[in-house]
């Protein structure tokens, strides 16, 4: 069934095809000068799919004898991932092209890093798994470098490929420890093989191979390390990226991986990644305190978010992944909205990163001030912020699952981790009279960040129906 | 008006969102607008408040004015006030005029500060009236922001430690508490806070790692509940945060803080811990009860040695809290309404003490002691103000200090002689601390060159006075006004502890002869 299996990836065959059309396209018309409007139409052609697959989505469809899912937790994951690739180019497109840095390659790398994620949420089989994988991971390496003749740039693409491909290798070793075992790469295969209760040894290798290869990508410890310098290194907007959609894919395979195909033994992996997250949690917290560099930051911030969510990984539910889905969703939202500010952060023209330079932010631009204060209480947890309920969400599952100590040591990080974004907030509000930053002055970027804070506040009516639809998508993949 | 309620907590909030979205700049004019837009909204939510004292039915038990939404998570949005908490409703609207007017004289960024007040209102309000357990999570925990704020905009010269302290301090206790609201979800299936009064949690021992768990769940739910009380309360040993942030905050903010913001705890004891967790509050009273002891003595003796006058009625906060909780946890009926009665009558009391304070260091910048002494001869309308309020802190029969006190040892007499008697040896610290207090301040010669100038209170100052002493008079010869609009309540609410501890096996402490 050739035809109904090419209709069911028709938004990624779509996105291919925009993707070498706008390469060829570019390279035989104006080069950079067509970048902008390669940007726009990129950020457009997502928008026009997420709603697409969004809104007309239905049923469980499987495709290529199992090896491609087109489920309701691969579309939940989808939309998040298009609509913040999206959001993301249009941030980043008035930061890019002021620094030169808007060549015609950027929107065509993000696109095909884009189709590599919503392969990796959709794999049914390890090949596809590690060729999303793969498509993603090259993408990122080269947008990672896009400054070439910055040192800081080149070192974060070359540190994020050679650590990349270590966990690669990993991930690939692990795949074939489990093919060898199970006699096959479909999940659904491996999943009568592992049976009920506990696995074989050799499975159990491959697993705990997998696992790692995994926790690399997401940027859990103890496989964290190129987090921050990546994230220092690469331009800002890359940055955003990195921060948002990317750990959506990971997250959406990660969990696809455990349920589909390693599902009946929830048992053996369950403590193992209740370890990841709460160390996560607490380097996360810790290792941020120290840090003036807002890039630095976010990215310890974003593994400890990231230990959060592995919480609801953790506790095996379908409840844990309905609680996993909204936290990526809300992290996300808050993560635009953090980043549209740090875009924002500039003096004379150039960008800024050192937190200690928002002296008395809020003096001079009250209102963007205010925002990021709603953010930076929402990304701490502080009720009644959206923030909260991603953590109670997350708690909850693991309660419900048996790992008390798990939340009990989720809400001690937590109280940590406060301090260090309360530190920015005294910047912005209790600072010393110093010379401030002058805000850049893209209504985009406004309009970002101010869409995101209010959805912060206003979430905690309903969360925009988030809950459902993550309800929804979670019973398609734990049954 | 079926949606009283609602009305109530969230008029000061939409106050605040008219000061935040219309009004621009930072002239004169647009600072008198802000000022009094946040007068005329508290005012007005006083006056609307009044509709629920007036709709009250006093002798029904249980929750009146009920209001109630689904909201996410099979959560529900439930508000609703029972005898108990209608008071604290009507403490924290009566004192919010009153710090708005006291906050009359701010000059640094007025737009914000008065909407960080009526935010503040909203949340305190709202943690009153909850009747899901997020619902009050979300209240409670979010007060922590606007006053996190206004500590560190608009205090004094070490607000950066104290506002970091406070939330850091408030932030660990209350998160302890959402992981016990989960397991409660878990447990009881629902947070409604109605529905988990009458459901009994475990009460089985169970062991730990090897210890012996006494009371099982409900202890570890009690103790989790207690980390987020105690701090909030505050008691010794986690009251460190309180003399820091009181010092620190701008004069609004103490009043605020002592008046309203420390009632919480209370009332988090009364609402949670002895409803739902009979068996662990049993399990642990005799804790509390020294705890309060040690409390009340130490940290009086704390007071006696201050040099800077808002630690040392910060100080005397915390052994007022201290018989507070004592009154509690005698869990009997003049022990539980005198425990009320105190942290009404301290609201009035404490809130007065730091607006005086705040008079005079609106006038000299300085809150040492020592920089002051002989203003009876410059002000003597403040000398005697001062010495109403004074008097009234060291429970002076006549004024509201003395009913509470008095009714909270009564309470713990029949329970535990022993705590009762170093209680009251808090008494006479309290006279001691406070009428040294007085004397350095306002008694002795004018010798000081700077205060030779310093003028007596203007108009806006006595008036902002006169409501609380009537209020502390009042209730200090006609305590049956607060007693009678509590006393159903409290009564049921023990009859129900004392009932859940009879069905889990627990003989109760009232059942017993006293020991000593």
């Amino acid at each position: 069934m050739t035809s109904a299996d090419l209709n069911i990836i028709l938004p990624e065959i779509i996105l291919a095809l925009f993707a070498m059309g706008g390469l060829m396209a570019a390279v035989y018309t104006g080069k950079d000068r067509v970048a902008g409007l390669l940007t726009w139409a990129a950020a457009a052609l997502m928008l026009v799919l997420g709603a697409y697959i969004g809104l007309t989505g239905r049923g469980d469809n499987v495709a290529f004898g199992g090896m491609f899912n087109d489920d309701g937790f691969a579309r939940f994951a989808k939309v998040a991932i298009l609509l913040s690739g999206a959001a993301v180019l249009v941030m980043s497109q008035d930061y890019m092209a002021r620094r030169g840095l808007l060549r015609f390659e950027y929107p065509v790398l993000v696109v095909l890093s884009v189709i590599g994620m919503m392969m990796m949420v959709s794999a049914g089989d390890l090949i596809a798994l590690y060729m999303g994988l793969e498509l993603q991971s090259l993408a990122l390496y080269v947008v990672a470098s896009l400054r070439r003749d910055s040192a800081r740039s080149t070192e974060a693409g070359l540190k994020y490929f050679v650590l990349g491909a270590l966990s690669s290798g990993l991930l690939l070793y692990g795949a074939s420890l489990v093919y060898g075992y199970s006699g096959t790469t479909l999940f659904s295969g491996i999943i009568t093989a592992t049976g009920e209760g506990h696995t074989s040894l050799g499975l159990l290798l491959g697993l705990v191979f997998m696992i790692s290869g995994l926790a690399f990508k997401v940027s859990a410890v103890p496989f964290h390390m190129w987090t921050p310098d990546v994230y220092e290194g690469s331009p800002t907007p890359v940055t955003a990226f990195f921060a948002t959609a990317p750990k959506m894919a990971a997250m959406g395979l990660f969990a696809r991986l455990m349920h589909d195909a390693f599902g009946g033994v929830t048992g053996d992996w369950g403590q193992v990644i209740a370890l990841i997250s709460v160390l996560s949690m607490f380097l996360g917290a810790i290792a941020a305190i120290g840090q003036t560099n807002i890039k630095r930051l976010m990215a310890y911030s974003s593994i400890a978010h990231m230990g959060y969510a592995l919480m609801g990984l953790a506790a095996g539910t379908q409840f844990g992944i309905q609680a996993l889905l909204i936290y990526m969703a809300i992290y996300i939202t808050m993560n635009i909205g953090t980043f549209a500010f740090i875009l924002s952060m500039e003096r004379d023209g150039a960008p800024v990163t050192d937190i200690r330079s928002l002296n008395l932010y809020a003096r001079a631009e009250p209102g963007r001030a205010l925002a990021m204060l709603i953010l930076l209480f929402s990304l701490a947890g502080v009720p009644p912020l959206v923030g909260f309920f991603g953590k109670f969400y997350v708690l909850r599952a693991a309660y419900d699952a048996g790992l008390a100590w798990l939340a009990i040591a989720g809400v001690i990080a937590s109280v940590i981790g406060a301090f260090y974004y309360l530190r920015i907030v005294f910047f912005m509000y209790f600072g010393q009279e110093g010379e401030t930053l002058q805000a850049n002055r893209s209504p985009i970027l406004w309009l970002f960040l101010m869409g995101s804070a209010a959805a912060m506040l206003f979430g905690v009516v309903n969360l925009f129906g988030i809950e459902g639809a993550a309800a929804a998508a979670a019973a398609t993949l734990v049954q | 008006m079926d949606n009283l309620l609602s009305i109530v907590t969230f008029l000061p909030a939409a106050a605040a969102a008219i000061l935040a979205v219309f009004l621009k700049g930072e002239d004169k004019a647009a600072q008198r607008n802000a000022k009094w837009l946040a007068l005329i909204a508290t005012s007005a939510t006083f006056v609307v408040s009044l509709f629920i004292l007036a709709q009250f039915d006093r002798s029904n038990t249980g929750f009146q004015l009920v209001e109630e939404r689904p909201w996410l998570l099979g959560l529900t949005y439930k508000l609703g006030v029972d005898g108990i908490s209608v008071l604290f409703v009507m403490l924290t609207t009566f004192m919010m005029p009153l710090v708005i007017a006291a906050s009359w004289e701010v000059e640094n960024r007025v737009k914000e500060y008065m909407i960080a007040f009526l935010l503040l209102e909203t949340l305190m309000l709202g943690v009153f009236m909850a009747l899901d357990l997020v619902l009050f999570y979300l209240f409670f925990e979010a007060g922590l922001i606007p006053m996190f704020l206004i500590i560190g905009i608009w205090g004094g010269k070490n607000r950066i430690y104290a506002s970091f302290k406070f939330f850091l301090y408030t932030f660990l206790g209350s998160v302890l508490m959402l992981v016990a609201m989960v397991a409660m979800y878990a447990d009881a299936g629902t947070t409604d806070i109605t529905k988990l009064m009458v459901h009994r949690f475990g009460s089985e021992d169970f062991s730990i790692l090897g210890i012996q768990i006494v009371g099982g769940m409900q202890t570890l739910l009690f103790l989790a509940f207690f980390a987020s009380f105690a701090v909030k309360m505050p008691m010794w040993p986690v009251h460190t945060w309180l003399p820091d942030a009181h010092v620190q905050a701008p004069t609004a903010g103490s009043v605020v803080l002592a008046a309203i913001l420390l009632k919480m705890g209370g009332y988090g004891f009364l609402r949670f811990s002895l409803p739902m967790f009979p068996v662990g509050a049993d399990v642990m009273t005799p804790l509390v009860l020294w705890m309060s002891a040690i409390a009340i003595v130490y940290t009086s003796l704390v007071a006696l040695v201050q040099e800077d006058m808002k630690k040392l009625i910060a100080y005397s906060s915390v052994a007022h809290m201290g018989y507070v909780t004592m009154g509690i946890f005698a869990a009997n009926q003049q022990g539980i309404d005198g425990a009320i009665f105190q942290m009404l009558s301290h609201g009035f009391i404490s809130g007065a003490l730091f607006l005086c304070v705040g008079v005079i260091y609106d006038r000299m910048h300085t809150r040492d002691i020592d920089a002051y002494g002989g203003l009876v001869t410059r002000m003597p309308a403040y000398a005697l103000v001062f010495m109403f309020f004074t008097m009234a802190n060291v429970g002076l029969p006549g004024t509201s200090g003395f009913v509470g006190e008095f009714l909270t040892l009564m309470g713990i007499f029949q329970e535990n002689t022993w705590v009762a008697a170093i209680a009251t040896s808090g008494v006479i610290f309290s006279a001691a601390y406070a009428l040294w207090l007085y004397r350095r301040v306002v008694f002795g010669d004018l010798i000081k060159e700077a205060l030779k100038t310093i003028n007596d209170m203007n108009r806006r100052e006595k008036w902002i006075f006169a409501p609380l002493i009537v209020m502390t008079l009042y209730l200090g010869v006609y305590p049956a006004a607060v007693t009678d609009l509590i006393g159903p309540s409290v009564e049921a609410l023990i009859s129900n502890y004392d009932t859940a501890l009879a069905e889990a096996g627990v003989s109760t402490a009232v059942a017993e002869a006293p020991k000593h």
